[in-house]
């Protein structure tokens, strides 16, 4: 009892000075989640876990690894080698950043299905968005670190996509690059970026997303309102608190996801040539670029859009509206919650065109994403065009068939 | 005056004023922090010029990679008199026959050959679609991507091809000419790359 009571009077004494306990109850034991989440719902602190987990190895990583273009394929043979589970640490960060996209791209699907971008989820939508902005920047930067010579002619090529851009383009390659072609003085910023600016805003934002998402309360897959239902002292009829049940409900998601990762961390950490290319295990040439350059995976569906544009328009280069798609397509992820008019929230209640749009959409995503892996020949180059007009057929149609559809009736409480 | 007392027109001007100056001021400290991802004094000696020997070249023959000019490859290529007519030929083919494009190589090297001599081509081996290097296919021999090559460069990242005088053919994604550098004969076999010849 005498250690109970002294742990509530310094408990007492901290809050007088700081909100320890609200702020714990408002996030954690008086947070009141739908309770009828389903799978879909565990990416999300999946993506928080990777995130740990990807801040603690880099951290580590970045205790032998050497930022030099003479100096950095040597130290990665080095950590690989010679540092005492170096290969371990090694293997968790690079495993690591594609099990984050996995994860993402599986939240971001989350999202789309239910809703969870509509109104008052704006803002959520937002912060998720330029999470997933930073996220790629963060893999581009990362990949260049290793000096292998796929990730170098890859990072060229993307950086040289800014010398499309008339008149200043050029400059401004230069100006990324440091130099007047990749070096390592474009690895030394990388690293600079990739270690410490990146982090640290996405750090930032991913508190925005929560305090956000806190803010107005989770969605759930039936999309209802779960506040408009409450019990005498005022808790959600649908809701139950985030801890103890869904921390405990959670910790299972996280052990088999480990389970998962782990298999591929211990037994196929290349990913099959995906997650670590054969021609990255050669040292960067800068007068020798690789038969076959491509991004790696989690770029790949845009970098077969950047491809598939492959006639001039108005007057203006193939090339420069390849830029213009590729980058339309992710920019115009971020105005989803305006462009859908659907009176319903999840794809449970809404009609038969935004059932077959948003399968359309998944699977021209997928299709996209294989296709910008093989060599371009003219039928994959038609068949990544027309998986483009899929692509944003979803997004610029969408205000007109969420209208125009039949919905069914939302129930007034969760299900199920 | 307004009724509580406070002058709002002059409040708001002088938050509007001050915050011009900060804005200003934010502005000007940015300047070091965006300048100094410039190319650095080092990085700009290195992209100097250099000197190359071209004596041991014979016709028919490149050099290059090798040397380096900013850490950008230079390709070198002897032609001979049969190269050059088929140069000639594929002016229908290629895109920018003449170089009329101005930013792709200086005056004296806007011509059919794109070049100071006929014979000698000197250009920078990055592709002008995405900074890929090009495969140097220099025999005029079927190939995988054209029947009827006459020789040239070919991109392996996007497929862009080449002519022998760097001249992109028409259709494909590289949308100009390959660069051909400042440069000038010291003597019959010495190139310097990377500058104009000063008189």
């Amino acid at each position: 009892m005498a250690a109970a009571n002294a742990f509530k009077n310094i408990m007492t004494w901290i809050d007088d000075r700081l909100p320890v306990t609200e702020t714990y109850e408002k996030h954690m034991s008086k947070y009141y989640a739908p309770k009828n989440f389903n799978f879909w719902y565990y990416f999300g602190v999946l993506a928080t876990v990777v995130l740990a987990m990807q801040l603690l190895t880099g951290l580590w990583l970045t205790m032998s690894y050497n930022p030099t273009g003479e100096g950095a394929f040597a130290s990665i043979e080095y950590i690989m080698r010679d540092v005492e589970y170096g290969w371990l640490i090694r293997y968790l960060h690079s495993t690591g950043a594609s099990a984050f996209f996995v994860i993402v791209y599986a939240h971001m699907f989350r999202g789309m299905m239910y809703g969870s971008y509509q109104k008052p989820r704006e803002l959520i939508w937002l912060f998720g968005m330029a999470i997933y902005l930073l996220l790629m920047t963060e893999g581009f930067l990362g990949y260049l670190l290793p000096w292998g010579n796929l990730a170098y002619w890859a990072a060229q090529v993307i950086v040289s996509l800014a010398s499309v851009i008339p008149v200043v383009g050029e400059d401004i390659a230069i100006w990324v690059r440091g130099d007047y072609l990749m070096s390592g003085v474009t690895l030394n910023r990388f690293f600079a970026l990739h270690v410490f600016a990146v982090p640290l805003m996405l750090i930032g934002l991913v508190v925005l997303h929560f305090l956000a998402l806190h803010e107005v309360g989770s969605n759930n897959p039936d999309g209802v309102d779960i506040k408009k239902y409450k019990d005498a002292e005022g808790r959600p009829l649908d809701g139950i608190p985030f801890h103890p049940y869904y921390t405990v409900h959670d910790l299972v998601a996280i052990v088999v996801f480990l389970f998962i990762f782990s298999i591929v961390v211990f037994f196929f950490p290349e990913g099959g040539g995906y997650f670590l290319e054969a021609p990255n295990f050669e040292m960067a040439d800068p007068l020798k670029t690789p038969d076959h350059i491509v991004p790696v995976w989690y770029f790949t569906p845009f970098y077969a859009m950047l491809r598939a544009v492959t006639f001039p328009l108005f007057g203006l280069e193939a090339k420069l509206w390849g830029l213009v798609i590729m980058a339309g397509a992710i920019a115009i992820l971020f105005v989803l919650p305006w462009l859908d008019r659907s009176p319903v929230k999840s794809i449970r209640y809404k009609g038969l065109a935004s059932k077959i749009f948003l399968g359309l959409f998944a699977i021209s995503f997928l299709v996209l994403g294989y296709l910008g892996t093989v060599p371009p020949t003219p039928g994959v180059t038609a068949l990544a065009q027309a998986c483009t007009a899929i692509y944003f057929a979803y997004f610029l149609l969408m205000p007109w068939y969420t209208r125009a559809e039949k919905t069914k009736p939302v129930p007034e409480r969760v299900t199920g | 005056m307004s009724e509580d007392g406070n002058n709002h027109s002059r409040r708001h001007f002088l938050i509007g004023a001050t915050s011009v100056v900060g804005a200003v001021g934010a502005v000007g400290a940015a300047v070091p922090f965006v300048a100094s991802w410039n190319p650095s004094a080092k990085a700009r000696a290195a992209g100097a010029s250099i000197k190359v020997d071209i004596s041991n070249l014979r016709p028919g023959e490149i050099m290059g990679p090798f040397p380096e000019w900013r850490g950008q490859p230079i390709f070198i290529v002897r032609r001979t008199e049969e190269t050059l007519k088929n140069l000639t030929k594929l002016n229908n083919t290629v895109a920018d026959p003449q170089s009329q494009r101005e930013s792709q190589q200086p005056s004296y090297a806007q011509n059919e050959y794109r070049s100071r001599k006929p014979e000698i081509l000197v250009v920078v081996g990055i592709c002008t679609h995405l900074g890929c290097s090009p495969k140097v296919r220099i025999k005029a021999e079927p190939t995988s991507f054209d029947e009827n090559w006459l020789g040239g460069f070919f991109c392996p990242c996007h497929g862009s091809a080449f002519d022998l005088a760097g001249r992109v053919y028409s259709g494909l994604p590289a949308p100009s000419n390959m660069l051909v550098p400042p440069h000038y004969y010291e003597s019959e076999n010495i190139i310097v790359i990377g500058e104009e010849e000063t008189s």
